[in-house]
């Protein structure tokens, strides 16, 4: 009788705790978080809710340079131009037009007029001129403590040799730039996020507290940043585009783990999730649901070989292994086929790619032979140092097993390399110095929509000790890469980069791998979505079908 | 008793110092230039030696330690690089949802695994003794991410009964007032959403709390063994005092010595799994601070957020010892 007695308490104990804390007590409620916490709302404009791995650094773009940041900034803030959505392509966006001098030297644009900011303060060409001195200028008292502006910096030369000579206002809805050189990419470069026009008194007001308190003049409005959590931003009543944005309020939420955000995405807790893995893609087609979204591929992965060292400083050795390399077979094991070949440097939906040229094609037998003519008969006797990333890139899911494959392949035409992949910051240090690596795989995605982009920063030899991880020197390279930066007509500037491509694959300093077309889900209920290459876009047309 | 909480708050000054030269030396001994690791791909030489500047790099390491010291003793835990922001202004809010999961992690863990050792140990090699004991093994060895990924595949995707990921729904946002939602929903009045608060925590609470649970339920169920075959249990037992009361009042606060100490140093284990946890759940903690800072590079804050961890686990201990006090007076007089 005691022990029944004592039985029934403790499991009264124990159940009880358990109800209190899953919510079974209250029958149908607990049913389905998403559903009925939130039908009510869905029915106006409704709410986004967008999941991705990490949170911003900061809401002011102009002192940023990760990705994540900038996907909030295009929400916030517009810029001068935009790229056209779904492509780089420039278009106007607070800037309606503009006109260039003959020398290329001089830059007018006129103004979209009416157009305000968040707080109430109108956009003039005083606000343009306020922030691009605000970027250009080392000594203004609105650059904060521990403020750079390294996209500034990077796109338009540092302090000692600034392309931009001058930015002044002609009137209220004109602005002049003045260039000390001419810039071909300077118009792309304006559309890029981090040169969003941000609000003058609000960057006075706020000071150091404008980087977690943005005013621009975007389709959203910043809310509130709950950090590592959400940030939330609400609909701008007043947006210059009509009838845009479609949704009320936008969440963006972090959520580390690609599982855990596919699961919250299958749950309903989110409406859009980036960085999909390629391993989940089969549940998501089963899934109706749900449906998927590829980025265009904007990037390139490669397998480079370091140019200063026995046996690649040959050309002939770099080619007979670009014969070795199934690249289709990789696609189809580690990118689920979400990715194409890569046979240049630069993806082939960027202007000035060289259709003409051949891959070369996978073929061990013909390595073999080229090999044997670059003089070793028998394969490499001295055992190589190939670098594999030790993290998972946009461009490079995992980077080590791709780097097993071509292991294998080496084997055979009697190349022994060993793979090794040191902690990631080590592995970037250990590249640019170029001591310790035969070969190594790495990869790039574009921060604007101009050939120059890649190919200066990856293949120049003023960029050894940067990111030309191939410690790579051609003189007619360079001679064509500098000759493409000053010319301003893009016909002529097309046709340099296709020169320059082909001097790339004669020398070989690389084997091209894959553009990867990186993966986006979605409720199937969302519309209007277009993402764009460079790796965010505006959240403004996308909305929730009920 | 005053005396003796006096003394072991005078010990943990040596022991604070210490971790704050270990947690120093460890962060400085990672390879590669932080600079360029922080700023990343496109930043330029300029802002590379601003940084290292900034940050002192360039000075000897001895001035660098005693300056961070001098730092910690006027409360100041320099700025997040990444960020830009004070850290002692950033790391509230991530504090209060670590200790919020970590009371309830341990609330889980305490209230299941003693009495599950309670029980086994007085239905010794009954089936619930087995079964029990078979979920504390499965429980020690299962790895939270595991557990996690499926407990949200389950109780998230499949059944829809919970969500699966952060603390509140943000279709309807809870608004902070101290950071604790759970506390704030109840402050505020606010039942429905301290109903949907609580049912963000219990996933997240379990995957984290079932180690734990685990252990201590072993461990009750040992002492609970060793306790009730002593004499004074014989004697209650004989005075006819009911079962229930020999076991959970006179066997229980005997047993519970042993049971503490796990506990305690179970808290301090936790702490250390809350970093999957929250990376998981998304559940925006510290743990996700470090994670996060760690692959940022983000040199204050990868040291200031182990600190807390560290602080946070001698707090813990010295709850622990006081509460030996209190359970068993003698303890204070050693």
């Amino acid at each position: 009788m005691l022990v029944r007695k004592s039985w029934t308490i403790m499991i009264t104990l124990v159940l009880s705790f358990v109800l209190i804390l899953s919510g079974c007590s209250g029958g149908n409620d607990s049913a389905a978080p998403a559903a009925s916490e939130s039908g009510g709302e869905a029915a106006g404009g409704g709410k986004l809710i967008v999941g991705r791995g990490g949170d911003s650094a900061a809401l002011d773009p102009s002192i940023v340079t990760d990705g994540e940041s900038l996907k909030i900034a295009q929400q916030v803030f517009d810029p001068l131009l935009a790229y056209k959505s779904g492509t780089t392509e420039v278009e106007p966006a607070l800037a309606e037009s503009w006109t260039i001098s003959d020398d290329g030297l001089t830059y007018t644009f006129k103004l979209r007029q009416g157009v305000k900011f968040h707080d109430g303060t109108d956009f003039n060409a005083d606000a343009v001129v306020f922030n691009f001195n605000r970027w250009s200028d080392p000594k203004s008292e609105f650059k904060f403590e521990g403020d750079s502006f390294d996209y500034y910096d990077s796109m338009f030369g540092p302090e000692e040799a600034r392309v931009i000579k001058s930015v002044k206002a002609v009137d209220e809805s004109t602005v002049e730039f003045t260039l000390n050189q001419p810039q071909a990419p300077f118009l792309q470069n304006l559309a890029m996020p981090p040169f969003s026009i941000a609000s003058p008194t609000a960057i006075e007001k706020e000071k150091e507290n404008f980087k977690s308190n943005p005013v621009g003049t975007g389709p959203f409005v910043f809310k509130e940043w709950k950090r590592s959590d959400s940030i939330t931003l609400d609909k701008n009543p007043n947006y210059w585009q009509q009838g845009l944005p479609k949704v009320d309020q936008v969440i963006v939420r972090s959520i580390p783990d690609n599982t855990a955000r596919f699961n919250a995405l299958q749950n309903g807790e989110i409406d859009l999730m980036e960085d999909l893995s390629p391993d989940d893609l089969a549940t998501l087609e089963s899934n109706p649901d749900l449906q998927k979204f590829n980025r265009p591929p904007f990037n390139v992965a490669y397998l480079g070989f370091n140019t200063t060292k026995k046996p690649f400083d040959d050309p002939k050795v770099r080619v007979a292994l670009n014969y070795a390399v199934d690249k289709k077979g990789i696609i189809d094991a580690f990118f689920a086929g979400q990715a194409e070949p890569a046979v240049n440097p630069i993806p082939p939906t960027l202007w000035g790619y060289n259709k003409e040229i051949q891959d070369y094609p996978f073929d061990l037998a013909k390595a073999k032979q080229l090999l044997a003519d670059a003089g070793y008969p028998n394969g490499i006797d001295q055992e190589l140092t190939f670098y594999a990333m030790p993290v998972s890139r946009p461009y490079m899911p995992d980077g080590r097993k791709v780097a097993e494959v071509i292991q294998a392949s080496f084997a055979q035409i009697g190349v022994k390399v060993s793979i090794q992949s040191p902690e990631w910051a080590t592995y970037l240090d250990d590249l640019s110095k170029g001591e310790k690596d035969d070969l190594f795989i790495i990869g790039w995605t574009g921060d604007n929509g101009d050939p120059d982009n890649f190919f200066y920063p990856l293949l120049d030899k003023d960029s050894i000790g940067g990111n030309n991880y191939s410690q790579y020197v051609s003189e007619p390279l360079h001679k064509v890469l500098v000759q493409a930066q000053q010319e301003t007509d893009q016909d002529a500037r097309a046709k340099l980069y296709e020169q320059a491509q082909v001097i790339v694959k004669k020398d070989a300093p690389w084997v091209p791998l894959v553009h990867s077309t990186p993966l986006l889900a979605a409720t199937s209920k969302l519309k209007g979505y277009t993402p764009s290459p460079t790796g965010s876009e505006p959240y403004a047309d996308i909305y929730i079908e009920q | 008793m005053g005396s003796y909480i006096a003394k072991r708050l005078l010990v943990l000054i040596p022991v604070l110092l210490g971790m704050t030269l270990i947690v120093f030396s460890i962060i400085h001994a990672i390879p590669g230039d932080p600079a360029d690791t922080i700023l990343g791909d496109k930043a330029t030489e300029q802002s590379k030696q601003a940084l290292r500047e900034q940050l002192g790099l360039d000075r000897p390491w001895l001035e660098q330690y005693f300056a961070y010291l001098g730092d910690l003793l006027t409360g100041d835990l320099g700025n997040s690089i990444r960020t830009r922001e004070p850290i002692t202004q950033e790391i509230g809010p991530y504090l209060a949802a670590t200790v919020e999961l970590t009371v309830a992690s341990m609330l889980f863990a305490i209230i299941i695994g003693v009495n599950a050792g309670i029980v086994s140990a007085w239905k010794r090699n009954s089936w619930f003794d087995y079964i029990c004991m078979l979920i504390a093994l499965v429980g020690v060895s299962m790895p939270i991410f595991w557990l996690g990924l499926m407990e949200q595949w389950i109780f998230a995707n499949e059944l829809r009964w919970l969500p699966s990921i952060g603390r509140m729904n943000p279709r309807d946002p809870m608004e902070a007032i101290t950071g604790f939602y759970v506390f704030d929903a109840m402050i505020s009045g606010q039942w429905s959403q301290l109903w949907i608060v609580m049912k963000h925590l219990i996933l997240p609470s379990i995957a984290l709390g079932t180690i734990p649970m685990a252990v201590i339920a072993r461990m009750t169920r040992s002492s609970m063994l060793e306790v009730m075959q002593s004499d004074y249990i014989r004697t209650a037992k004989a005075k006819g005092i009911s079962k229930f009361l020999v076991i959970y009042k006179h066997g229980l606060k005997n047993a519970f010595i042993p049971v503490l100490t796990v506990i305690g140093i179970q808290t301090g284990a936790l702490l250390g799994g809350a970093v999957l946890t929250e990376t998981i759940f998304a559940w925006p903690g510290v743990g996700r601070y470090i994670y996060e800072a760690i692959s940022n590079r983000d040199y204050p804050v990868i040291q200031s957020g182990i600190l807390i961890i560290a602080v946070m686990f001698v707090i813990i201990n010295l709850l622990v010892d006081l509460l030996y006090a209190l359970f068993d007076p003698r303890i204070q007089y050693k």
